[in-house]
């Protein structure tokens, strides 16, 4: 079986000066798919920054490395799972996190946060209600036995999902500087230890499929989909990190996509050394299986190193204490090929940085508008209720509470978990806070897409989402200091989507390069198409930030008669930019027009504002404004059951004023209203008070006209349950 | 006062009692192996949550089976302090530490949230520095956590004052409501909520170091 092109079958003939072997073949096929070898990306990713001050290693590595100080780092990642998701969600979502949390000990990191992104088609249809339910299961069945806290992430529900759902996972790490390990096979003569599970015939051909469309016959491809064992993950971490210890590792690669195959070659190309193995040496789960197979299958829990040669009995003893296999199978050599044996004939021979590195590169066309599913026309809308339009937004699936999901997962494990989830143990925070034990200082997660911002205008959603992820680590206090990027599109094959793809990256690359947060690694996720129906652009960001450890400024509202400042002021929007919201999405049920309007200089100002103001210990509560706008923002401040009394003065028409979803706001609530607005005036950024917490009510008034009036438990009841809710009415 | 936690292979919260022990509350901690037969010098135990051997069999049915049990068992019966926190408590009631069992949780899903407790009883060397009625905000973090025993067990649990804390909002759907339970001689708890992740105010509550303050007074006082 090939996926290669004629093109790219004669380019394997020309590197080999032969006809490839059946095995050959195998390796070039996964090794040069889309998914491993971002043939179509490529040329694009090139425009993104991916240096900075505090990037100790960039992309091409297994994952990003941040300094951040004390002698300590971070690493971290996101890595999608779309494809097998979709077709065996709970072992999909499941091994999509023993995927990335390799990425981030094989560098020597322990892991101690995941965040997850996820996207699924509407919950009235059952079998989303299916896929949604085996997703979560599956994270949280591989996160919680691992030990790893699943500590935020976001759910999106759009049509464009049906079919093919999205599964990104976000990983982070942290190690010292002195504890970093690299995927390089050093050292000739070294010997190339297998570690880990043994190797079955599950997932053999995964990231070809992960480089294709879906059609009828896509749900035979069960098979390809890998079985995570989280249980054998704790132990290869443990084992791992031990083995590091002793000193005797010079290398060490996870075996991920493409297996075997890809480990080996990339190993070898990043040290320019050849790799030789013997397959009959690989431990095997099940008998009789073909060169082609062992090299190709993506079983999971499974690690390579290279070891200092003579000191192989130090690794073996740390893996035989933890229980597991670990065998020599072949060794480092100095003519740069990959040479797979086996029984001592040889399968496969091929050059290690013809393979790894020196897939074909595609200028896939794109020089056409980028596909839009709406027009620019803005319909006819009129609110009788204003409340009522609130309640509705409140409840729904993209913007209620999403506790029915993360309960089920250890948020908390490794007692490091000082933000959560929105909802969580003390209200939730814009970011997610985890603690360095070791450091006195604490990392700050924020995940985000907008798939209905990016369909409307790739270049500006994606630029929108950057500034919403470091608009969020500054609501908690935190200093954005990088970023890492999973690309979700349809088909680059066809220009429209090129085109989408292209510009979305550019867009990326701008806003990262403009808030100064380098993208240190990440994915793409290409072909995510259903029966000819690709999904929206879903570029997903995920940034971190710095912060001391300290109480966090989180979201609810904390005491009665506190000033209420929303920092930036009411923003302009118009009805063209209105047409992306959730307003538009959920009250109107409709969609038009371009997503809301970004001025990053005034954006990056108000971030700088927030922080200072927080980090200042003058906001009791800070919440910045995204989905639903200011009434969301609002409200969601007031779950904790403290309400507040808003009198607005605006000539915006109310729709506008309460739900549009202009950028660079902030919602604070506090007891030092002048120190506020001081440092708002030193950082040219409008301070407007908008009233006063209050017990138990959220009330919203423009000159004298009241616009809301709810009270609290009413929104939380909404809130609160709606997920639920939709699952259990099932049909 | 010197603990031992015990490691288990896919132990994962046994970091966490070290750290609440040690740096929450200045006490001595060390790890103890899994296939270790002897505890060491120890004043008490602490079997931390986790997934001992993976449990894909039912949680705790391998773990009871370690050579570190055995040992256990021994200090136990001697009258050492024994804490099993979730994972452990699974361990201790298959290993018939403690009596009864713990299913899967009444909605079929793990869980993770805070709960509160209440606290039953302060005649146990877990509890002697709580008040009886005292309310406790400690996170529960389980899929099989749902206590269950017959009912002539819960009645002599009841009668003997060995129901030690209660769920004030049950998230598993334990019987009669109950989070932990110790034994006979009072000297070995296990309780499904997380005391150790409530040891620090950063980390949204302090009110589970009471249940290892009492540990260590209980120890002070007998020693």
């Amino acid at each position: 079986m090939s996926d290669l092109t004629s093109f790219e079958l004669d380019k394997v003939r020309s590197i080999l000066k032969r006809e490839p072997t059946e095995t050959e073949l195998g390796i070039f096929t996964v090794m040069w798919s889309e998914h491993c070898s971002y043939k179509s990306s490529r040329l694009h990713l090139k425009k993104l920054p991916t240096r900075g001050a505090r990037v100790l290693v960039g992309p091409g590595e297994n994952a990003g490395i941040i300094d951040i100080g004390d002698g300590y780092a971070i690493a971290f990642k996101i890595e999608s799972h779309n494809h097998p998701s979709f077709i065996e969600p709970f072992q999909g979502a499941a091994t999509g996190v023993g995927g990335i949390l390799r990425d981030i000990f094989t560098m020597g990191a322990r892991p101690i946060a995941v965040l997850d992104a996820l996207r699924f088609g509407p919950l009235d249809v059952p079998q989303n209600q299916r896929i949604l339910e085996g997703v979560v299961s599956g994270i949280a069945h591989y996160g919680n036995c691992f030990g790893v806290p699943t500590v935020g992430g976001e759910c999106v529900f759009e049509p464009c999902y049906n079919g093919n759902p999205l599964v990104n996972v976000f990983a982070l790490g942290v190690f010292r500087h002195d504890e970093i390990f690299y995927g390089r096979a050093s050292g000739v003569g070294n010997p190339v230890i297998y570690v880990g599970a043994k190797t079955g015939r599950d997932g053999i051909h995964g990231a070809s499929m992960a480089s294709a469309v879906f059609t009828e016959e896509s749900k035979h491809k069960r098979p390809n989909v890998q079985v995570g064992d989280p249980f054998m993950e704790k132990l290869l971490l443990e084992a791992c990190l031990e083995a590091m210890k002793t000193g005797a590792i010079v290398g060490i690669q996870d075996m991920g996509a493409a297996g075997l195959t890809c480990s080996t070659c990339e190993m070898g190309s990043r040290a320019c050394t050849g790799v030789e193995i013997d397959l009959a040496l690989v431990p095997q789960r099940e008998t009789g299986m073909k060169p082609y197979e062992i090299m190709l299958s993506e079983s999971q829990e499974r690690m390579l190193i290279v070891a200092e040669k003579g000191r192989e009995d130090e690794v073996f003893r740390v893996f035989h204490k933890w229980g597991l296999d670990a065998a020599t199978i072949g060794r480092v050599t100095d003519d740069g090929m990959l040479r797979v044996k086996n029984h001592g004939v040889i399968a496969a021979e091929i050059p290690n940085r013809e393979l790894a590195d020196e897939a074909p590169l595609y200028d896939r066309p794109h020089g056409v508008a980028p596909f839009r599913p709406v027009g620019m026309d803005v319909p006819e809308f009129s609110s009788s209720d204003l409340t009522a339009d609130l309640l509705t937004v409140m409840g729904s699936g993209d913007v209620c509470s999403k506790q029915w999901i993360w309960q089920q997962y250890d948020y908390m494990v490794r007692t490091n978990t000082i933000a959560g989830p929105l909802g969580s143990k003390n209200g939730g925070a814009d970011a997610a806070i985890v603690r360095i034990k070791e450091t006195g200082s604490s990392v700050a997660m924020s995940l985000d897409g907008n798939a209905r911002y990016c369909v409307l205008s790739p270049r500006e959603g994606t630029k929108l989402i950057v500034a919403e992820c470091c608009r969020n680590l500054s609501t908690v206090g935190a200093m954005p200091v990088a970023a890492t990027n999973n690309l979700n599109f349809g088909n680059p094959e066809r220009p429209e989507i090129m085109a989408q793809l292209v510009e979305s990256i550019e867009g990326l690359a701008e806003a990262c390069a403009f808030f100064e947060t380098p993208i240190t690694g990440g994915n793409v996720s290409l072909y995510n198409e259903t029966l000819g129906e690709s999904i929206w652009p879903t570029p997903v960001v995920g940034i971190v930030g710095l912060l001391k450890t300290v109480a966090p400024v989180t979201i609810p509202f904390k005491e009665e008669g506190r000033t209420v400042v929303l920092l930036g002021g009411l923003g302009s929007s118009d009805e063209v930019r209105f047409g992306a919201t959730q307003y538009a999405k959920t009250v109107l049920k409709d969609f038009w027009g371009l997503p809301p309007a970004l001025d990053m200089d005034y954006e990056k100002r108000v971030q700088a504002a927030i922080r200072e103001i927080v980090n200042g210990g003058f906001a009791e509560s800070a919440h910045d404004l995204s989905d639903g706008g200011l009434a969301v923002a609002l409200a969601e401040s007031s779950l904790g059951g403290i309400g507040a009394a808003i009198e607005l003065t605006t000539a915006l028409r109310p729709e506008l004023a309460l739900f549009h979803e202009g950028p660079s706001r902030v919602l604070v609530s506090t007891a030092a209203a002048a120190e506020v607005e001081r440092m708002a005036r030193e950082h040219k950024v409008e301070a407007l008070r908008l009233g006063v917490t209050m017990k138990e009510s959220l009330r919203i008034e423009n000159d004298s006209m009241t616009w809301i009036d709810c009270p609290v438990q009413k929104i939380r009841e909404v809130w609160e349950h709606a997920l639920e809710n939709q699952l259990a009415a099932r049909v | 006062m010197r603990f031992g936690v015990v490691v288990f292979p896919g132990s994962n919260c046994d970091h966490d009692a070290w750290f609440a022990l040690t740096h929450n509350l200045g006490q001595q901690a060390e790890m103890i192996w899994h296939d270790s037969a002897s505890l060491g010098n120890v004043d008490a135990v602490i079997l931390p949550g986790g997934f001992a051997y993976g449990d894909y069999l039912r949680c705790g049915a391998i773990a009871k089976f370690s050579p570190v049990m055995g040992a256990v068992r021994k200090f136990a019966d001697e009258g050492g302090l024994v804490l099993g926190i979730c994972n452990g408590f699974q361990i201790l009631v298959e290993s018939g530490l403690l009596p009864g069992a713990l299913l899967r949780n009444r909605d079929l899903k793990f869980v993770c949230r805070e709960v509160k407790l209440r606290v039953e009883t302060t005649n146990t060397p877990f509890t002697a520095a709580a008040s009886r009625g005292q309310v406790l905000r400690v996170p529960v973090a389980h899929g099989e956590g749902c206590y269950f025993a017959d009912e002539h067990t819960l009645d002599l649990l009841e009668r003997e004052d060995r129901v030690v804390l209660r769920y004030l909002d049950n998230p598993n759907g334990s019987l009669r409501d109950i989070a932990g339970i110790c034994n006979e001689r009072r000297n070995v708890m296990g309780l499904m909520p997380h005391p150790e992740r409530a040891s620090d105010v950063l980390m949204g509550s302090a009110d589970g170091r009471v249940i290892l303050e009492s540990m260590v007074q209980s120890l002070v006082a007998a020693s």
